[in-house]
């Protein structure tokens, strides 16, 4: 019954994934994106920021592969260029959340009772409220400043991140092997990080691969309303902002730098459900 | 139920409160903030500002005064246009995107809800694929780049619609179709995943066991256990309208509440937009409320304490 | 009247590892007002065999092969859904084993009963009200009539099976599918179930079919056995014969391996010892030096007034109430109640996993409570607990050799890896598993497997009581037996301590010397375990005794 090589869950999980083709070629998409943004600014022969007023709004030619925009700036460099800034925001954003927000779950949920009931409490208010409307108001009151932005969309997405880590927790709270953990004298230290931690990692890496997509979102939206990224940097959002202005006359501006943020959500949601389906998959998704 | 919207208006009440409290000191103590003492204000805004706020009087009182303007619903003058209370304003700007809300979000729900429940019955057929991976591109394709496409598309180059403002019924509908598609994209998926979750359970299958038809079986058993993430999901829903307002707003030029809290941003219009946030707030908490309310209809269990 | 014929019925299941058969070539039929029990344990194919009958399994990814199954003339094998859908409710009825999710939990339950009524258009929707009111007065469910607007999570366990007989009788059909109906329920509702789904089914004539795991059980209301074993059908006969004169030594390995008066004292038959399988090692014969430690005449744990008060939203709630247990070293002391007795958070509150209120524990003669424990790590090393479920007793994601060397680490009990992994070694052959089985995770193992690991588990602090909390009740009796033959053998080889809780009267009399009844918290009767089994005191005691099927209780007496 048993087979001679012994395969843990995550094996079983990452076979599941690998299955999953969907998810893969999400996969090597991010990856061939990403590759893309960090050394096309280098590979090109444009600056980002080079100014160049005689060749305003030029459609895409072997100088300019994508064209360039309504100061003849280089369109590729600039694309590339803002992806950094998106992805670089995604990221690190993600990354705060998850720390705070996972913190916060595990913290919650672990303890229970009353301190559970207040902590959650917390969340709940601060969930009903549009996340937007806060950022904006940080961005109004301390100024726009590139690192206050990802840490203001990082401690906004913290609570979708708590509120699974605390479900997560208080389900394996109740699972007897972390009762037997107790009944067997482990310290509370112990049974966190050794025991509960790392049952939890599936879920938090799946949600953590679906917040991305939502910080870079947000970013976007920000940028585009103007209030995100100041030029001359430029994220997608900004440079969508840019396009969607000047449509009618160079449709590639919004063209591009739109197809290839909207790639990257699309390829970051699929994986984000492969991996769903790979950790879990009594998943009901097909 | 009556027990449900006593506690949770008494729960409101608290929250409103700590939001008031905390933008009030928010302000006072930003670096920058309007009442930093090194920005040149000019003269008529000063005196009025200090006529409202009380700024000669110490800290505690100045609080006071502002919860007691906040009951009476005295949001203070404008900051970058004095002569104009921030309640006029709000008053004038929000009907629109109430009307804008309410479209996207009719139009989210007439073309999620069905979309998902057909998906979760024909699951892993064509009538399950083809709407799922078009929700998942409507989930991608944010409405910034949606709505200056369908502008370029219907509008511009078909010329069915028009691509701004918001003068008559004609001008609703490219906006509310922008929102709406989004958020019909994120319910339909929420239907789909709820129905099929539902479906599994086994009470549907005492249903069948009792030669219920399909058709009776999705609409009396499975429909309020897969309908109900949508409506748990409609609190969040609201307030992604609320801040999706902003962008469509900013878009299709409509002069609704998104655009005026945008634009009092820029101009640090410090009322405004603080005015803005209390009364989004507050709107946000009684939508809310008004989730609970269908969600406990619904569910039996959550009538009894929560 | 019809029969219904099962006719070498082949149902696979497609599986990442291949195609899994489930029901190989069966055959099986009912007569008219017939009740036929089909008996076995699990992976045996018999919910899968009658979850075939009305169409109900799903199909991709089960499979059928040749074979069918007759009812009226039609083969229910091939019918199409909407030939299915009239039969269903109407002339072939089904029940299901837990009440609780298997009703709709957002209708009123007066509403889900009369709805076979209007789904096959026997009469109006207010008439059928009115019929699925009276139905649930006859299964005595009658106190609905003052609340129809009554929701399934208002109701007990054994009123909402209630309410799922009368929802699948009302429209009289001809036959009953019954799925494990009183699995969930505790013994004495069992009893009560059981009963009605005899008198009802007899007054209206209608056909049962009772699946079930226990055979027991299934005497009580059967006309024939059918005995089920991966797949296939080992033996057909009446009820009385196949327990009289069982042939197939599957059959009587079922029969022999359940603790009944006449099982002998240390150790139940299991399957392996009648299919003559490769036996599986039994911990060594007690040596003498073990034999020889000292028995002090202090009980090793007692309690006295032991109160454990949970708060709740309407009030407070006694789950332990002033309870005195004492426990002599090297015995068991079996702890027998149903559901909401208090048995489980008296053991948890033991090891203080749960705060006890008011009262003392006493460990060796010394009071104890929770400052003890979190002094020094001496007290949890003396007691360790063994849980119902071993699907979620042990961490999945480490191997059994992690698991079992991390208490080792944490109290320092052995201080070189290799002395440690030879420790863990030996553990592990103790408990009746090998060396080989030390890098696998826990998902590869059988339940009986990881019970096992668990049984390891708790061994690795050198522990002088255990508690084990239903650690049997989750399993099919074949595996009970060898778990429970573990046990005893650890307890002779060890000197170990036993408090040993179940809702199962049986198990409990076969492990313990004394017995302690409890009901709502209190014990109500304490006393060997003879003489409670036998010369019960208490009226609920008896209550419990009767409510055990009799051929579960003795042979002899009921045939």
């Amino acid at each position: 019954m048993s087979t001679h090589r012994s395969s843990s869950l995550s094996k079983d999980a990452w076979s599941r994934l690998v299955a999953n083709k969907m998810a893969i070629a999400s996969l090597i998409m991010l990856f061939f994106i990403s590759m893309l943004c960090l050394f096309g600014p280098l590979l090109s022969s444009h600056s980002f920021d080079q100014q160049n007023l005689d060749k305003v709004f030029q459609a895409p030619s072997i100088d300019h592969p994508l064209g360039t925009d309504s100061l003849g700036r280089d369109l590729f460099a600039r694309t590339t260029y803002g992806g950094r800034i998106s992805l670089m925001v995604g990221l690190l954003a993600t990354l705060v959340s998850l720390i705070i927000g996972v913190t916060y779950g595990m913290a919650s949920g672990y303890a229970g009772g009353k301190i559970d009931a207040w902590m959650m409490r917390f969340v709940d208010v601060l969930y009903s409220l549009p996340f937007i409307i806060f950022v904006i108001l940080l961005m109004v009151l301390f100024g726009r400043n590139f690192l206050l932005l990802f840490l203001a969309i990082g401690a906004v997405e913290w609570l979708t991140m708590a509120r699974i880590t605390r479900a997560q927790t208080i389900t394996l709270k109740k699972a007897e092997f972390i009762e037997a953990a107790r009944a067997l004298g482990f310290s509370h230290w112990r049974i966190l990080f050794h025991h509960l931690l790392p049952n939890l990692i599936g879920p938090i890496i799946i949600y953590a691969t679906l917040t991305v997509p939502a910080v870079m979102l947000l970013e976007a939206a920000l940028s585009f309303l103007g209030l995100g990224v100041q030029a001359p940097m430029s994220s997608w959002g900004s440079l969508i902002q840019e396009g969607a202005e000047k449509m009618d006359a160079a449709p590639w501006l919004l063209l591009f730098p739109g197809f290839l943020f909207c790639l990257t959500l699309f390829a970051l949601n699929f994986l984000g459900d492969g991996l769903r389906d790979a950790l879990d998959p009594k998943h009901t998704k097909g | 139920m009556t027990k449900l919207i006593f506690s949770r208006l008494l729960q409101a009440i608290p929250t409103l409160w700590v939001i008031a409290t905390v933008t009030f000191f928010m302000t006072r103590f930003a670096p920058g903030g309007p009442f930093d003492s090194e920005k040149a204000i000019p003269e008529e805004i000063k005196i009025k500002l200090e006529s409202h706020f009380g700024l000669d009087q110490p800290l505690f009182h100045q609080y006071l005064l502002y919860l007691k303007n906040l009951l009476q619903g005295d949001l203070g003058p404008s900051f970058k246009y004095p002569e104009w209370e921030v309640s006029e304003l709000i008053a004038t700007a929000f009907p629109v995107s109430l009307t804008l809300g309410a479209l996207s979000l009719m139009i989210a729900l007439l073309l999620g809800i069905p979309t998902g429940m057909l998906a979760a019955l024909k699951r892993n057929s064509w009538m399950d694929y083809l709407p799922m991976s078009l929700s998942m591109a409507g989930i991608c394709l944010p409405t910034f780049v949606l709505g200056p496409f369908l502008i370029y598309a219907l509008s511009t180059q078909l010329g069915l619609f028009p691509p701004l403002g918001w003068y008559g019924p004609t001008d609703w509908f490219l906006p509310s179709l922008t929102l709406g598609l989004f958020y019909a994209a994120y319910i339909a998926r929420l239907t789909r995943a709820g129905m099929l979750e539902t479906l599994q359970q086994e009470y549907i299958k005492t249903a069948k066991a009792k030669g219920a038809s399909s058709w009776r079986i999705l609409s009396k058993h499975a429909a309020q256990g897969g309908l109900l993430p949508v409506i748990t999901f409609l609190g969040p829903a609201f307030a992604g309208l609320i801040s999706g307002s902003f962008v469509i707003e900013s878009i299709f030029f409509i002069p609704g509440l998104g655009k005026f809290f945008v634009t009092a941003a820029f101009n640090r219009d410090y009322t405004m937009v603080l005015g803005t946030v209390l009364f989004y707030a507050t709107l946000i908490i009684f939508l809310n409320l008004l989730v609970d309310l269908v969600q406990a209809w619904i569910d039996p269990k959550s009538r009894q304490s929560k | 009247m019809a029969d219904l014929t099962i006719d070498n019925l082949h149902v696979g299941f497609a599986s990442r590892e291949g195609m899994v058969r489930a029901v190989d070539g069966i055959d099986l039929s009912i007569k008219p007002g017939q009740v036929v029990g089909l008996v076995g344990e699990s992976g045996s194919g018999k919910s899968v065999t009658c979850n075939s009958i009305l169409q109900l399994l799903p199909s991709p990814p089960a499979r059928f092969g040749p074979g069918r199954i007759d009812w009226s003339g039609k083969d229910l094998l091939s019918q199409k859904e909407r030939t299915m859908q009239q039969i269903r409710g109407k002339e072939i009825s089904m029940i299901f084993q837990d009440p609780m999710s298997s009703l709709n939990p957002y209708l009123p339950v007066v509403d889900q009963v009369a709805e076979p009524l209007i789904i096959h258009k026997i009469c109006s929707p207010d008439v059928a009200k009115e019929k699925a009111l009276e139905m649930l007065g006859k299964v005595g469910v009658a106190h609905v009539q003052k609340f129809p607007r009554s929701y399934p999570h208002e109701f007990s366990g054994g009123m909402r099976q209630r309410a799922m007989i009368a929802m699948a009788l009302i429209t009289q059909p001809n036959l009953l599918l019954a799925d494990e109906p009183t699995t969930a329920l505790d013994v004495t509702v069992q009893a009560k179930v059981l009963a009605i789904i005899k008198e009802l089914c007899i007054d209206l004539q209608v056909g049962v079919l009772f699946v079930s795991h226990d055979l027991g059980l299934v005497a009580e209301l059967a006309d024939r056995v059918v005995v089920m074993y991966r797949g296939k059908v080992v033996e057909e006969n009446e009820t009385k014969s196949i327990f009289r004169n069982p042939q197939h030594p599957y059959v009587k390995a079922l029969i022999a391996c359940r603790p009944t008066l006449e099982s002998p004292k240390d150790y139940l038959p299991t399957v392996e010892d009648f299919m003559g399988e490769k036996q599986t090692p039994l911990p060594p014969l007690p040596s003498e030096s073990i034999q020889a430690r000292p028995v002090s005449s202090t009980p090793l744990i007692q309690t006295r007034q032991l109160v454990v008060e949970f708060q709740t939203d309407d009030a407070p709630l006694l789950a332990v109430d002033h309870v005195d247990i004492s426990i002599e070293q090297g015995t068991t002391l079996g702890l027998v109640g149903e559901s909401g007795s208090g048995k489980t958070t008296l053991g948890r509150t033991l090891l203080n996993l749960v705060k006890k209120s008011q009262g003392e524990v006493l460990f060796k003669g010394k009071a104890i409570d929770s400052a003890s424990f979190a002094k020094t790590n001496a007290l949890r090393k003396s007691m360790q607990i063994i849980f119902q479920d071993p699907y979620a007793s042990l961490n999945p994601r480490l191997t059994i050799e992690q698991t079992l060397i991390e208490p080792m680490v944490v109290h320092k009990i052995v201080d070189s890896k290799k002395d440690r992994l030879e420790k863990v070694v030996s553990l592990l052959q103790e408990v009746g598993l090998g060396e080989e089985h030390l890098h696998r995770y826990p998902h590869e193992f059988s339940g009986g497997q990881r019970q096992r690991i668990c049984v390891a588990r708790a061994l690795t602090t050198e522990p002088e009581l255990i508690i084990c909390d239903e650690c049997v009740s989750a399993m099919d009796v074949s595996v009970q037996a060898q778990v429970l033959n573990l046990l005893k053998s650890l307890q002779a080889s060890r000197g170990l301590t036993y408090l040993f809780i179940s809702h199962d009267l049986s198990v409990v009399k076969f492990m313990s010397e004394h017995i302690a009844v409890m009901q709502n918290g209190r014990v109500i009767e304490n006393g060997s375990a003879d003489q409670i089994y036998n010369h019960p005191k208490m009226e609920y005691t008896s209550k419990l005794i009767e409510a055990i099927p009799k051929a579960n209780r003795s042979l002899h007496l009921s045939f």
